[in-house]
């Protein structure tokens, strides 16, 4: 650490908007533009670690921004949920910038200094929203990240891009300021504080019809989480190109909706009080539904980012799934899933732009025999695959894990049950696009008879025609990492467990 | 305060009044201009140490040629017309920063010292309404305010005809409204033999059940709804809005029914008093419903208007809908809700009225379908617009914010069930403006620019003013200790001042 741990904080803001300068400044030369991207990622990448030793410590920072109101101001705070998220974030920047560029570029997309200017501003969003310490400020950071994303969705300009556009904000915007606003003011008049507090502040300010319908605000105004029935934002935001459905749509966008789920749950209502009421039963079914349903849509879809874009409603409403279990567990699976799930979705998001890169393919009837002339993102793709299934050793595991004793805990067994089609749900619809890469030949084409008794590889090393090294390079690694987070499973729990601790 | 300060009361009144004879005198395209520019710049500096005063040592009475009141005329300055006079004021000047240019291109040049005559005495007449502790004397206020407006409205006829019929229209419902205003103040002197506030205001409650009072409650009630553009007497005001030139919408837009609100609160507070208007008759039922109806409807006509100014202008009534609603609710809060929305909506309506006066000077129309691409072809300033629009639907940071604020508290406050579903309305209109702003956009960035047109921004002295609203807006919805600070006390003081 260099400076003090409030300047720190305050610097994980500031540093993707000074890049963000940096990079409109150098617009014209975009060896330097690109080279900006890439170092600002890492410097904010090491300043956010560099608040990671204080916060295990127990050390709660907190910065005063500004004092909107007498009452009201807006204001920084570092938790555990905060800083997991922030330091998941601020890695997969780093290794979405180096694929920003490969695929950028292998496409010739046009507009790359705007691309890179809002890209770094959604950062410093996400940052906000990770380190927010009243919801007002969730809030505006919130709203920044829609509005800063906005640019990016319709990066393309034409005719889809604008509908898609369209539905992104309508949604994001409508139910922010419809639903999530006025559960903040309402939260406000009831208690007289919006601050984050451990405990939850609502407790012995709201029966328990009221609390009932302020959960219902909050969980249908953070749109981002993408409960059914307003997942639709999702799918149409994948108009958008490939690295910013990868970075923002696995991680950014929809993590901060879950997010601010789980930290609306443990830091507003806080678990025991939802306990103690029941009002979050409902949201057991709608989350279970949303998880179960996504999955069965996910399967009719040929496209594959259509595909992906269902999976991970599904999988953001494992993360609501656990918000409404309420209990120190469940809470501890959620945080759990939304790192596991941010590594796994990128790599798959990564390799679905590295096809596209390649070959020009979007849809999955045509990526037959692919994986013979792709390998690396093949398998790279099955091991992110295999991550969100949740089988070891790869870290999605430990979310479903903690998620089903949560859910035996509290004698839900149909939870389980959920859980365990969803699995099966995710195989049925993962698994065969690597299956078809493999084993089936190319479009097209006829693997040659062989001889019984012979053998003969389908594979071999002169047809690999991979993507730019760019483009291959970062699902590898966010791949690797999906194993590596296997075994540091154990760290991220330890950091989160004092928040559900009483 | 310096002996010479304590005649501000009148000089900021005084000043505007005398030189726009003089205005009237000077030729050219300058002279008038800056002639009143200078002029509002020292009414806002006035204002602004009046303001001060005020909030330091409590009201300033000041008699006109040391006449005591009742019998001669006091101007008073409190917290609430201390405030109003700052914003006019202060609205004025900026809008006249921006104006050399503007109203250049749309005023033929030997008109522009009539021009700047009437823009004078309009704000004489606005600044006299506020200040003045007369009745009699608000009317008389009010038709010079009323009939500069007229003419200012019907200058836009070099733009568009029909600025003559909107001024026309607007002439017939406003000399209505001051027919009746005036009808009602001749009621009360009938009944109390006082023209003079303060008097009005202690003798009121022992005749307030006579018909006559009661009378003279609905007709002025009625009359200044009609001045303040009150749904549904509102019908005047888009047509004016649109057809005028582009500074007199910026200026009006910010004060002229701003204005009327004031009178409405003076009324409803200070002369009537909080427990004959919210207690006897009632006034919560007959204004709440038409505020609601207001905002909601008239933020749903402004999603299909194809005129940006028409647009803003529907946009302007629904908010102020808002304002009336916070009267309405008849609490603390709901005051301070009305008093720093009428301040935190002239500061973002204005600076949006200025960012379409630049389309307007370098495109020629403010017509949606002339305005595709206008994004790429001038950044600026439509960017400008934008962050207006996100202030007018009231996201955190901006002003528009803070006024959402403290009514939803307002509303909740009154703990029935009819507050909750105000707050649903309240949000609901809110999102109707993020789609009219949101047709904006797209038109803007989305629409290719047609084929031929160049990157043009506005000129400089056009750009500056219009980012200062601009700017300042965000400023004012950061730190709201100014704005808050000062409504908060104005409310204070009506409710207190019992």
């Amino acid at each position: 650490m260099i400076f003090s741990l409030e300047t720190h904080v305050v610097l994980a803001l500031l540093i993707p908007l000074i890049g963000a300068l940096g990079i409109a400044l150098a617009h014209s030369v975009p060896n330097i533009r690109e080279s900006i991207t890439l170092v600002t990622a890492v410097i904010l990448c090491a300043n956010v670690f560099s608040i990671l030793p204080s916060i295990l410590a127990g050390i709660e920072p907190s910065v005063l921004l500004v004092q909107i109101l007498p009452e009201i101001a807006l204001s920084l705070k570092v938790e555990p949920l905060g800083m997991t998220f922030a330091c998941v974030a601020s890695t997969l920047w780093i290794i979405n910038s180096i694929y920003s560029i490969g695929y950028m570029r292998g496409n010739k997309e046009a507009k790359q200094t705007r691309f890179y200017i809002f890209f770094a501003i959604a950062i410093a969003a996400t940052m906000g929203v990770a380190f927010s310490g009243n919801l007002l400020t969730l809030f505006v950071f919130y709203e920044a990240l829609t509005l800063s994303t906005y640019p990016l969705v319709t990066h393309k300009g034409n005719e889809d891009a604008r509908k898609g556009g369209r539905i992104y904000l309508g949604i994001l915007i409508g139910t922010s300021i419809g639903l999530l606003l006025p559960a903040i003011i309402w939260v406000w008049s009831l208690t007289g504080t919006v601050d984050f507090v451990k405990g939850g502040i609502l407790s012995g300010h709201a029966s328990a019809v009221v609390t009932g319908i302020l959960l219902f605000l909050f969980m249908y105004g953070i749109g981002k989480a993408a409960l059914m029935p307003i997942h639709r934002w999702l799918p149409a935001a994948m108009v958008a190109p490939t690295p910013v459905s990868a970075l923002l749509h696995a991680v950014a966008v929809v993590k901060a909706g879950v997010f601010s789920v789980l930290k609306v749950v443990v830091y507003i209502f806080g678990i025991d009080f939802l306990t103690e009421t029941g009002a979050a039963e409902w949201l057991m079914y709608v989350a279970a539904y949303t998880l179960v349903a996504a999955s069965v849509v996910a399967l009719t879809k040929d496209n594959l980012k259509a595909r992906l874009a269902y999976s991970t409603i599904s999988q953001l409403a494992y993360v609501v799934l656990a918000a409404s279990m309420a209990t120190s567990l469940s809470i501890t699976g959620g945080a759990l899933q939304i790192v596991m799930h941010a590594f796994g979705k990128i790599t798959l998001f990564f390799c679905a732009g590295a096809i596209y890169t390649a070959v020009h393919k979007t849809e999955i009837s045509d990526m037959r025999g692919l994986g013979r002339q792709m390998p690396f993102t093949f398998i790279a793709f099955l091991i992110g695959a295999l991550s969100i299934i949740g089988l070891p050793p790869l870290g999605g595991s430990w979310s479903k894990f903690y998620m089903m004793i949560a859910a035996a805990e509290i004698d839900q067994l149909w939870i389980m049950g959920v859980l365990l089609i969803s699995s099966l749900l995710n195989v049925a619809y993962l698994l065969p696009i690597v299956a078809r890469g493999f084993f089936y030949p190319p479009l097209g084409q006829t693997d040659p008879p062989v001889a019984v008794g012979y053998e003969k590889s389908d594979f071999s090393w002169k047809d690999i025609k991979e993507a730019p090294f760019f483009c291959v390079l970062p699902p590898v690694l966010t791949a690797f990492l999906c194993i590596v987070l296997f075994f540091l499973a154990d760290p991220i729990v330890r950091m989160i467990e004092p928040i559900v601790t009483p | 305060m310096s002996v010479f300060g304590f005649h501000f009361a009148a000089l900021v009144v005084v000043l505007p009044l005398i030189s726009a004879a003089f205005s009237a005198l000077l030729r050219g395209k300058n002279l008038p201009w800056a002639l009143t520019t200078i002029v509002s710049a020292l009414s806002f500096y006035m204002s602004i140490q009046l303001l001060i005063e005020v909030s330091a040592n409590g009201p300033l009475s000041y008699e006109m040629g040391s006449w005591a009141p009742p019998w001669g005329i006091e101007y008073l300055v409190d917290p609430l017309s201390g405030f109003m006079l700052m914003i006019i004021s202060g609205v004025s000047t900026g809008v006249l920063l921006f104006a050399r240019e503007s109203i250049a291109k749309e005023v033929p040049e030997k008109q522009l010292g009539m021009f700047f005559s009437a823009y004078l005495l309009a704000l004489a007449g606005m600044l006299g309404i506020c200040i003045t502790g007369d009745a009699f004397n608000i009317f008389v206020f009010l038709e010079i305010m009323s009939l500069s407006s007229y003419v200012l409205i019907a200058m836009g006829a070099g733009n568009d005809r029909r600025a003559l019929t909107a001024a026309f229209q607007y002439l017939i419902i406003g000399s209505v409204g001051a027919t009746f205003f005036l009808i009602g103040v001749g009621l009360l002197y009938m009944m109390t033999g006082t023209l003079n506030i303060a008097d009005l205001a202690s003798r009121f409650s022992e005749i307030e059940d006579t018909r006559p009072v009661r009378a003279a409650v609905g007709f002025l009630i009625v009359g200044i709804g009609i001045k303040l553009a009150l749904f549904p007497f509102h019908i005047w005001m888009p047509n004016a809005y649109t057809y005028a030139p582009s500074i007199v919408t910026a200026f009006f837009a910010g004060t002229a029914t701003k204005v009327s609100v004031y009178l409405f609160i003076r009324f409803i507070f200070t002369i009537f008093g909080i427990d004959f208007s919210f207690g006897v008759i009632q006034l919560t039922d007959i204004l709440m419903p038409l505020a609601v109806l207001g905002f909601l409807s008239m933020s749903a006509v402004a999603i299909f208007q194809k005129n940006l100014k028409r647009m803003l202008a529907y946009s302007s009534v629904a908010q102020l809908g808002y304002i009336v609603l916070g009267i309405a609710l008849a609490n603390e809060t709901g005051l301070t809700a009305s008093i720093v929305h009428i301040f935190n909506h002239a500061i973002v309506k204005t600076g949006m009225f200025l960012s379409v006066g630049c389309m307007f000077y370098v495109i020629g129309s403010p017509y949606l379908k002339d305005l595709n691409g206008i994004g790429q072809r001038m950044p600026i300033t439509t960017f400008g617009f934008v962050l207006g629009g996100i202030g007018l639907i009231g996201v955190p940071l901006t002003p528009g914010f803070i006024s959402k604020w403290y009514l939803i508290l307002a509303a909740l406050e009154r703990g029935t069930y009819v507050s909750y579903a105000l707050v649903v309305a309240i949000v609901f209109s809110s999102l109707l403006a993020v789609i009219y702003i949101w047709r904006v956009v797209e038109v803007a960035y989305f629409r290719e620019p047609p084929e031929g047109s160049t990157k043009t921004e506005a000129p400089l002295s056009m750009l500056i003013p219009t980012w200062i609203f601009i700017l300042g807006s965000f400023y004012f919805g950061i730190e709201t200790s100014i704005n808050v600070g000062f409504a908060k006390a104005a409310a204070a003081f009506l409710y207190g001042g019992q």
